[in-house]
């Protein structure tokens, strides 16, 4: 095995690679046994600030947390794909006057800090239910990222595509629906997959607005003083959730790359124009 | 909403099969005082009476998230504290009991709108009486008088009042009045405040020892106390007057004269007390008794 | 206009402490994510894992959690107290974002570098091996040169993703642009108008940045 930086390594190499293993191993140990011991030190281990999970209200209430959280995630990646698209095509027209102006609503959106967007329809302009606000911001930004995204993807396809299709005298919003975006939207997969992960993992400042979604639940029992408030344990929980949502969504889009890398239909592209998007995706 | 009801079911059932879902709560105490139901009660000209009446049942507005005050178990959802005691002592004033009262959570911002919609028939709730929200609602009450004090710890001697707030860690709720009077006033130095979400996260804050005081009404810091009154403590000196009121739709003049005089009645009698014993008085603290204010 | 002008005492230290958050949380992170991805392109395959654990545990936590648990649990597990830092309150939340910004980032930084160093062909430290060039050599003039092209681009976009997520801080008692809002709602004033501003200096701080990424992009492409 040769990588870019590591040569192929010889017996002495071997050895010292034994050593860093053995000292990784104990810093790691180490880590973990000092994290368990305060745990333990601390009495997050203690039955008490678990046993809320016996609870079948609170697991109802846990159930419904999950339940707005996946409500205000499925709103926003819709609306976001749509805005997302429709924003693409007016940023690809061949008119300025609407390609100006969409440019300027991707940029401004893409500049502002979400939790600025979400304060100013919660508070600003009082949008009520903080879940319109929640959903409204995660299109408004999520949206214009991917508005990026397909755009780079159209312009990553070969000229001969459209080319082609002008040729065979198709017009302008043909060529875009027919030929170009399905394959955009196939070659950008995986960046659009990373996106609504993002998407998923910003649900989590409707918490900043008290909408009742997951970390909002955390608050509320890790306040509980029946159970010892038991903030530590119900984050942890919390975050298991997360994770495995997040991993959940990020497994399906390596599926899918996968496929659609055997697929024969898809154009390889030279370069991934997906890379720089997909690294941003923070 | 099938689809949702199904989601959550199959969500519990989950859960369930490896917790076993258990019922009730671990903090049931039953010493709360029961009330007498009063029969053939009359509100003459009481459009939210005649509501009441055709429904058959009560809709009481009420907070939440406030141990000792207004408290929803999550465990039993039972809703507990010293405002639901008022409330129920209201209803069954009007000839309701126990079982005929629907307990409708609203937080701060949504209380106005929900007496004005008539979604509620009255509301109890930390709700401070004044002239600003007389135009908008009408108020029975006071029902207690409230005033910012600090919770601390039970082995803290060091803070006796605001006074002595000076290089001391002060938590409130972001935005809250509370914590606008303690940087007007500078009761400490601006590094000392933290501001976060809610009042449970900083007596949790509190009880680590991250901050050394909480501050906002006493009725609230009281309803913490109360649920470890071996560790947490109210200073008992109120820096503000807060009068704590019963929300009703404002040109019900009918209804707001007749709680005027159930809460006129209860104060005098023991009712009042019992009630605030069962809930706030836990903590150890005393309260004076309001003198109730028409208008 | 009056908003901006008549509450200059929060906007300007607002401000302020957002881009002083961003610089220190900017410089932990690409050490600790620099650090990551030696880790992960590491011989040795513990440390491989280790690095892979933090990063696919970390990029699937929402920032906003991180937040929740530096800020409101970490200090239940009694590692820090309120004395740790100077002692004052302030400097505890401060702290807990720093952390929190800092390690989430590093996950995120981590990827980048990772990217750029497979970007370049094994061949051209192959070819160098065979010049005889010592690891530092080639790494210092072969390999590192043509990986910044491909690293710094993303970075620069990872590092406007940090910027605007210090505003997450808001709910976590850190003063900070993303905090003046809530401030100004307790001084009576028109929180749109209040926010439309900070959402203006957002916009004025961030724009040149992307251009300077956008076009250190399209230069580096074309070499490449």
């Amino acid at each position: 095995m040769s990588s870019v930086l590591f040569d192929v390594p010889g017996p002495r190499a071997r050895l010292r690679h034994r050593l860093y293993a053995a000292i990784g191993i104990l810093v790691l140990v180490a880590a973990i046994g000092f994290v368990l011991y305060r745990f333990a030190d601390t009495g997050q281990f203690e039955g008490r600030k678990w046993s809320w999970l016996e609870y079948k209200n609170i697991q109802l209430t846990l159930g419904e947390a999950l339940l707005n959280t996946l409500k205000a995630f499925a709103l926003g990646a819709v609306f976001a794909l749509l805005f997302g698209a429709i924003f693409a095509a007016g940023q690809l027209s061949d008119h300025k006057v609407i390609r100006v102006p969409s440019m300027v609503v991707v940029e401004l959106f893409r500049a502002v800090p979400l939790v600025v967007l979400i304060f100013v329809f919660h508070y600003g302009v009082s949008l009520g239910s903080p879940l319109y606000s929640v959903v409204l911001g995660l299109t408004l930004y999520n949206g214009s990222v991917l508005a990026e995204v397909f755009r780079a993807g159209v312009l990553s396809l070969p000229r001969g595509q459209s080319e082609a299709a002008y040729a065979v005298g198709m017009r302008k919003t043909q060529v875009m629906r027919h030929v170009l975006l399905p394959q955009a939207v196939r070659a950008m997969l995986p960046a659009i997959i990373s996106q609504l992960v993002v998407l998923l993992k910003d649900t989590a400042l409707g918490f900043l607005i008290t909408y009742d979604e997951l970390l909002d639940f955390a608050r509320d029992i890790g306040s509980q003083f029946q159970f010892g408030r038991p903030l530590v344990p119900v984050t942890i929980i919390v975050a298991a959730v997360y994770i495995s949502m997040c991993l959940l969504l990020t497994w399906l889009a390596t599926y899918l790359e996968k496929r659609s890398r055997r697929d024969k239909k898809v154009i390889a592209l030279e370069k991934k124009p997906a890379e720089d998007v997909v690294a941003a995706a923070v | 909403m099938r689809v949702r009801t199904l989601a959550v079911a199959l969500l519990a059932g989950g859960l369930a099969l490896t917790a076993c879902g258990k019922e009730g709560g671990p903090g049931d105490t039953g010493t709360a005082p029961s009330q007498q139901v009063a029969a053939d009660v009359k509100v003459d000209g009481s459009p939210t009476f005649d509501k009441i009446k055709a429904r058959g049942r009560v809709i009481v507005g009420v907070k939440e998230d406030q141990p000792g005050l207004g408290y929803k178990d999550p465990t039993s959802g039972k809703f507990t504290g010293f405002d639901i005691e008022i409330a129920k002592l209201v209803a069954a004033k009007l000839g309701y009991g126990d079982d005929k009262i629907d307990y409708k959570a609203i937080p701060s911002a949504g209380r106005e709108q929900a007496l004005i919609n008539g979604d509620v028939d009255y509301y109890v709730g930390t709700y401070t009486i004044n002239n600003k929200r007389k135009e908008q609602v009408g108020f029975a009450g006071p029902y207690y008088t409230a005033g910012q004090d600090l919770l601390v710890k039970k082995d803290d001697n060091s803070i006796t009042g605001p006074e002595t707030l000076k290089g001391k860690k002060v938590c409130s709720v972001t935005g809250s009045t509370p914590i606008q009077k303690v940087k007007t006033d500078g009761l400490t130095e601006p590094e000392n405040i933290v501001e976060l979400q809610t009042y449970s996260l900083c007596v949790e804050q509190l009880e680590q020892g991250a901050v050394d005081a909480v501050t906002t009404d006493d009725a609230i810091l009281k309803g913490y106390a109360s649920q470890s009154p071996t560790t947490l403590k109210v200073v008992g000196k109120t820096f503000s007057t807060e009068p704590y009121g019963i929300g009703l739709p404002k040109e019900d003049k009918a209804l707001r004269g007749k709680i005027n005089d159930i809460l006129d009645e209860a104060i005098n009698g023991g009712a009042w007390e019992a009630a605030y014993k069962a809930t706030l008085g836990v903590s150890g603290s005393d309260a004076d008794k309001p003198v109730i204010e028409r208008y | 206009m009056d908003v901006l002008l008549d509450n200059l005492d929060l906007y300007g230290p607002g401000f302020l402490n957002t881009v002083e958050l961003f610089l220190i949380s900017a410089v932990g992170s690409l050490v600790l994510g620099t650090i990551l991805a030696m880790l992960r392109v590491a011989p040795v395959p513990v440390m491989r894992a280790m690095g892979t654990a933090y990063v696919t545990i970390v990029r699937n936590t929402p920032l906003t959690l991180v937040f929740f648990f530096f800020a409101l649990a970490f200090p239940a597990l009694g590692i820090v107290t309120a004395d740790t830092f100077g002692g004052s309150a302030a400097s505890l939340f401060y702290t807990a974002a720093l952390f929190a910004l800092t390690l989430y980032t590093a996950a995120f930084v981590c990827e980048v570098v990772r990217a750029g160093i497979n970007t370049v062909p094994v061949g051209q430290a192959e070819a160098s091996r065979a010049l005889g060039l010592t690891f530092g050599q080639m790494l210092g003039s072969v390999v590192l040169p043509q990986a910044t092209r491909a690293v710094v681009p993303p970075m620069m976009s990872t590092m406007i993703a940090l910027l605007k997520n210090t505003t997450i801080a808001a709910g976590f008692s850190v003063f900070q642009a993303g905090s003046i809002s809530a401030n100004l709602a307790e001084r009576g004033e028109n929180q749109l108008i209040g926010l439309l501003w900070v959402a203006g200096f957002f916009v004025v701080l961030v724009i040149p940045m992307t251009l300077l990424q956008r076009s250190l992009e399209k230069r580096w492409s074309i070499a490449r």
